[in-house]
């Protein structure tokens, strides 16, 4: 018999349950169908239907004047949604990011109408778009002038542009927010919850169920290895596609990637992160669930309110406010708007530690009933 | 000295005692059966002495160590074939075993491995793609991979046919060459006859019969039983397998 000292390896047991793992999910269809194609379906189906539904707050300045034409245009044009604010709270409205701008309508001393725009840093991304949509308000009911009142001129239209909270003043065109910019970050957050939840439940139920769980226990690797194991080949497998996603997004239905690979980089970064938390949640349900057909309904308890409250297929401020305030309990709503603030903001990691800190405390939570309610056998 | 050791041990399950107090010890090299009807508390003992199963009370040592002080010692030098275990699923035979080897932490020839219980064929089979008697042999093969001291085998011929069963009885023979001690459960009598040492006879949850095939049944005739009916020299078994070949198929 052996007479060494046999050296054990924990990690290298990990790892050989990893690969298990990442080699059965590539043969597994449901993993591919649900990881993959889903999300690409819909990318497509929403790519090509759906033309840009994003719509911006504006508010009037109340000493605005309201009788001319250019307000008219900008009042009928679809993408901006006006919304009353009481006097004394617009910027505070703006500031919190609540409100795109604030526009004040006025006669200038040149005797042409002209609309400043305050926008604000909150949503410097939005600001971008929203001033160049109200330049091309401007530009029309211009032209639309010229055309039918050729060489008489009366008062031309112009817009200035306020900066009162460290924004560039200069009009910048908008990058052009398309709908795959929308579309793509909520398919990708929905991808990795479902994958999360209902992968992680049904592979833990079965391999429970099936006794490999404990076939496992019969050799030395340790329990926590086991699940270390399963993540690391479960996080892997939904970054592989998150990227597929993404690349396709990028290349077929040209998604911004603001600041191009480093723009993927943190993509992948908060999917891995989001993909963790969303475990937990699969190892709730494997716990909670008797048998194998009661995992979709309690899967689906959680994954279908964050599929329609957190802005993956409508964005969240489409929603009645009380609606709004479930929107921003849910995790799922915190992984999109990173996702969308990464890949079309370039936003800095660190402007996200508010949306990390909702995926993390819901992390702390998740994890804290997966250790009540895992079973191991 | 005993490679396994089970002094008074007791399981009991909410009011219910599974195990009764039972001893028994099983020695290098023997191929010691654990008898009984269902229910009778085989499984769970075993999977107590596996380290499966926490005990409750009673000591229990394997290889030299206590399950309660040095369960991994213990994992690490017993191979184990669960009554009805699953393996991962969508993955090959062979990456099964490196996947065992993974988790023993040792290098291991797939092919090699598969031989040596016939399976050399089934390589990239699935477990789910085998036959019953091939699924078995596959499970008996997953137990050898560390090359361990003791291998147990929970009722690992039930239901298979009487040529898997014999061609079973034969790899489990082999594995006994190799110098490794083997504790199986059955309820076979005649499988406990031709293969074990030594068996022991349980039923409720205690151990009321510990001896060889041999002196067991000459007590019983030294005590005046004789059977009822008259003993043919052949059984049903032998004109079946006679019939049908004692060869051994995969279907």
């Amino acid at each position: 018999m052996q007479s060494k000292k046999p050296v054990y390896s924990q990690w290298g047991a990990m790892l050989a349950i990893s690969k298990a793992s990442f080699r059965s999910m590539l043969r597994s269809p449901s993993a591919i169908i649900f990881g993959l194609l889903f999300p690409l379906v819909f990318i497509v189906v929403f790519g090509f239907i759906n033309p840009s539904n994003v719509k911006f707050d504006v508010t009037i300045d109340q000493r605005s004047d309201t009788t001319g034409e250019l307000y008219a245009a900008l009042k009928s044009n679809s993408s901006l949604r006006f919304r009353t604010v009481e006097d004394g709270q617009q910027e505070e409205r703006l500031q919190k990011g609540r409100i795109d701008a604030i526009l004040f309508l006025q006669t200038n001393p040149e005797n042409q109408e002209e609309v400043v725009v305050t926008t604000s840093k909150a949503s410097r991304e939005r600001a971008n778009i929203v001033e160049a949509l109200i330049q091309e308000v401007v530009s029309s009911v211009n032209s639309r002038r010229l055309d039918v009142l050729f060489k008489t001129t009366p008062d031309s239209l112009r817009i200035s542009s306020a900066q009162r909270y460290a924004m560039k003043t200069a009009l910048i065109p908008g990058r052009e927010y398309k709908t795959i910019d929308f579309i793509l970050p909520g398919q990708l957050g929905f991808s990795i919850l479902s994958a999360g939840v209902f992968g992680t439940a049904f592979v833990f139920f079965s391999l429970r169920q099936t006794l490999v769980l404990k076939r496992f226990f019969a050799t030395p690797i340790k329990r926590p290895f086991i699940i270390l194991g399963e993540a690391l080949s479960r996080v892997t497998f939904q970054l592989l596609g998150s990227l597929m996603i993404i690349l396709i997004g990028h290349f077929v239905f040209e998604f911004t990637l603001v600041e191009g690979g480093w723009t993927v980089v943190k993509l992948l970064l908060f999917a891995a992160i989001g993909q963790l938390v969303f475990m937990g949640f699969g190892f709730v349900v494997s716990g909670i669930a008797r048998n194998e057909s009661t995992i979709p309904p309690i899967a689906n308890m959680i994954t279908l309110p964050q599929f329609l409250l957190c802005g993956t297929f409508f964005p969240i401020d489409a929603f009645p406010s009380w609606l709004q305030a479930i929107s921003r309990i849910l995790p799922l709503t915190y992984l999109n708007d990173s996702f969308r603030r990464i890949a079309f903001e370039g936003a800095p990691l660190l402007d996200l530690l508010p949306q990390l800190g909702v995926i993390g405390l819901w992390g702390v939570l998740v994890f804290f009933l997966a250790v009540r309610f895992f079973r191991w056998e | 000295m005993d490679i396994i050791q089970v002094n008074n041990l007791v399981k009991k399950y909410d009011g219910l005692v599974a195990v009764d107090g039972i001893s028994f010890s099983v020695a290098p090299g023997e191929i010691f059966g654990l008898l009984g009807p269902n229910g009778a508390g085989k499984t769970t003992t075993l999977e107590i002495i596996e380290t499966l199963r926490l005990k409750s009370s009673g000591e229990v040592s394997v290889c030299g160590f206590s399950i309660d002080a040095q369960p991994n010692e213990i994992k690490k030098r017993i191979g184990v074939q669960l009554q009805a275990a699953g393996y991962y699923p969508n993955i090959t035979l062979a990456e099964q075993l490196r996947l065992f080897a993974g988790l023993y932490s040792k290098q291991v020839n797939v092919v090699e491995m598969l031989s040596l219980v016939g399976l050399q064929d089934k390589v990239s089979a699935k477990y789910k793609e085998l036959s019953g008697g091939q699924k078995q042999r596959f499970s008996v093969c997953t137990t050898l991979i560390n090359d361990p001291q003791v291998v147990f085998l929970d009722e690992p011929t039930t239901g298979l046919d009487p040529q898997a069963r014999r061609n079973l009885w034969e790899l489990i023979r082999s594995i006994r060459q190799r110098g490794t001690t083997v504790v199986i459960t059955t309820h076979y009598m005649d499988e406990a006859e031709r293969l074990c040492d030594r068996v022991a006879i349980m039923e409720k949850g205690k151990i009321i019969a510990q001896d060889t095939p041999e002196r067991l049944i000459d007590r019983l005739v030294e005590s005046g039983f004789e059977r009822k009916k008259e003993v043919k020299k052949a059984s049903l078994e032998d004109v079946f397998l006679s019939l049908t070949g004692h060869e051994w198929r995969d279907e």
